[in-house]
């Protein structure tokens, strides 16, 4: 976290362009442009600006927005939930359809329904999430007309109409997610799959199911879940283009806009707070593992 | 080595790949031939839907769509082929770097760990906006935040190869350093290089499109495949067209990339495939 937060900080401003022009607008003098400096406290040397904003990052202050003149914590609170809304559906879809495609694949493996499930989770890889956003609006929403084109209604005025809207960005969003997930899954069931006690429980006559999901899926679940994890980083990329493509005022066109703007505290806050969301969800993923293999154990 | 080019060629899937890869290039290379100007307009034929004349149809201010797709061929092949090149290069020299002297390895990596930390669209877009938008810019800024796989994976194969015992034997027989990372430890990151080079290649062309898609990308007036699909989302209701053909094309273009790296991970030594 640390190391982010000094890369950050260092990368933004190290680089070529000078905020204070940008705001001042493009008609400002030279005067004009120091005076907008000063106030930002801009005009100190880097490692007073450095030193400053560790402080304030330790205080949990993240910042004021530049041009909006906003603490950076409550643009967040106002942007956060249709990002938080679209994320868990994505992550809950992908991992619905994901786990059985990925079962089934091992279960079969070789066979035309393996090669089949395979053959889509290397074209989700391929398609660009922002094609798929529009394919699907264009035979769901315009042709269909099943759900809203664009927008996001938030969870206050119902939940029923908060999914239909982000119903076909989620989905759009999963398919990578799901390729992902189908694709470990299968790997992770294959190897596990040619284990004696697997062999040991069918010879006592536990049932395919059984077999498949009390015997293989748990003792597979750790890669599986190792991998979930690692497509955090995917779902945020993910999550800045769909919103984009579906219009939704979430966290990934703040992000998108602010950087657009050039508004330091805002791209530093939120690349501080997307890093520290993937910190917390390893350290969730780490502690899920003693869950699924009890061989691995915290604390003695 | 030797080995491994061998196999490489007979998966079906890099045929396949290698075959669709190679019609691209072609395309890209023949572009002034095959198509006309992607730039000239006609607002006689605005938003034509495709036909004899226009096979992809027209944008907003008629250009011909299929001229635009076809020099976007370019845009799209440079982007993957120069992120790949930069990536596993500078990937390369570090991983080794990394994997056999211990005390850089501790910095150089905990610098790693922190770059992966961040998404890298949005490291690629902050780098972008914080200098002048060139095609040159958009390909260092799309080839930063694919280094550290690319190191890490070198790293995880220096270190396995270094506790081999013919390192020994040739740190033993008096080798340099120099001379042992480049003669004895290089030869055997090489296969796996190549495989991770074309996850590279296709993940910088989806990038490219992304990060033009959201107008942060290769200059506007370049007609590249995120551009074109940038332009057409203001009209996408009323001329699907201009958003599908350029999809289509990325689509296409990186499934075939993945087809041929799929293929060769299957051909490589499992233990090292493992690590991809």
């Amino acid at each position: 976290m640390a190391i982010v937060a000094l890369f950050v900080f260092f990368l933004l401003h190290l680089t070529p362009g000078d905020p204070a022009a940008v705001i001042a607008g493009d008609d400002a003098g030279p005067a004009e442009i120091e005076g907008v400096r000063q106030k930002l406290g801009l005009d100190r040397p880097v490692y007073e600006q450095f030193a400053i904003y560790v402080s304030n990052l330790a205080k949990g202050d993240l910042g004021t927005s530049i041009f909006s003149n906003m603490p950076v914590l409550q643009l967040v609170k106002q942007r956060l939930e249709p990002t938080l809304v679209l994320a868990v559906t994505t992550l809950t879809l992908a991992v619905l359809i994901a786990i059985p495609m990925g079962v089934i694949a091992a279960w079969k493996v070789r066979s035309w329904i393996d090669r089949f499930i395979m053959g889509l989770s290397v074209l989700g890889f391929a398609v660009p999430v922002f094609v798929v956003g529009y394919v699907l609006i264009y035979i769901f929403s315009i042709e269909l007309r099943w759900f809203p084109v664009q927008g996001y209604k938030p969870l206050a005025n119902g939940v029923l109409d908060t999914l239909r809207s982000v119903a076909l960005p989620s989905l759009a969003l999963a398919l990578v997610y799901t390729a992902l997930i189908a694709r470990m899954t299968r790997a992770s069931m294959i190897e596990v799959l040619s284990e004696d006690y697997i062999r040991t429980a069918r010879a006592k006559g536990a049932s395919q199911y059984a077999v498949l999901i009390r015997h293989a899926l748990k003792n597979a679940a750790v890669p599986i879940v190792t991998v979930i994890g690692l497509g955090l980083t995917l779902l945020i990329s993910g999550v800045v283009i769909t919103e984009t493509v579906f219009n939704i005022p979430g966290l990934g066109r703040l992000t998108v806009d602010a950087i657009l703007k050039r508004d330091y505290p805002i791209i530093q806050g939120l690349i501080i707070l997307f890093a520290g969301v993937k910190v917390l969800v390893n350290l969730c993923i780490d502690i899920s593992y003693a869950f699924f293999d009890p061989r691995i154990r915290y604390g003695q | 080595m030797k080995d491994f080019r061998l196999s490489a060629f007979s998966q079906p899937t890099i045929l396949a790949g290698s075959v669709i890869i190679l019609i691209f290039v072609l395309t890209a290379c023949l572009a002034p031939l095959i198509a006309g100007d992607p730039l000239s307009f006609d607002p006689l034929n605005r938003l034509k839907k495709p036909s004899e004349s226009f096979f992809f149809g027209t944008d907003q201010l008629g250009r011909d769509l299929y001229s635009r797709v076809v020099y976007g061929t370019r845009v799209s092949l440079i982007v993957g082929l120069s992120v790949a090149l930069i990536a596993t290069s500078i990937g390369l020299i570090l991983g080794i770097i990394c994997g056999y002297l211990e005390r850089v390895d501790a910095i150089v990596m905990r610098v790693m760990d922190g770059m992966m930390a961040i998404p890298s669209i949005l490291l690629a877009i902050a780098l972008i906006t914080l200098m002048k938008a060139s095609l040159l810019i958009v390909i260092v800024a799309i080839a930063i935040p694919e280094i550290p796989r690319v190191v890490r994976l070198v790293r995880s194969v220096v270190l396995g190869v270094k506790a081999l015992p013919y390192i020994e034997a040739a740190i033993a027989s008096g080798t340099k350093t120099k001379r042992l990372m480049i003669r004895h430890i290089l030869p055997s990151t090489i296969p796996p290089l190549i495989v991770q080079a074309t996850y590279v290649c296709a993940s910088a062309i989806l990038t490219e499109a992304g990060l033009s898609f959201l107008g942060a990308g290769t200059p506007p007036e370049i007609p590249s495949w995120g551009n074109l699909i940038s332009g057409g989302r203001a009209f996408f209701q009323i001329s699907p067209w201009i958003i599908f053909f350029p999809g289509l094309m990325l689509a296409i273009t990186v499934l075939a990339i993945n087809l041929i790296g799929d293929g060769m991970r299957d051909s490589l030594d499992p233990r090292i495939a493992k690590r991809i």
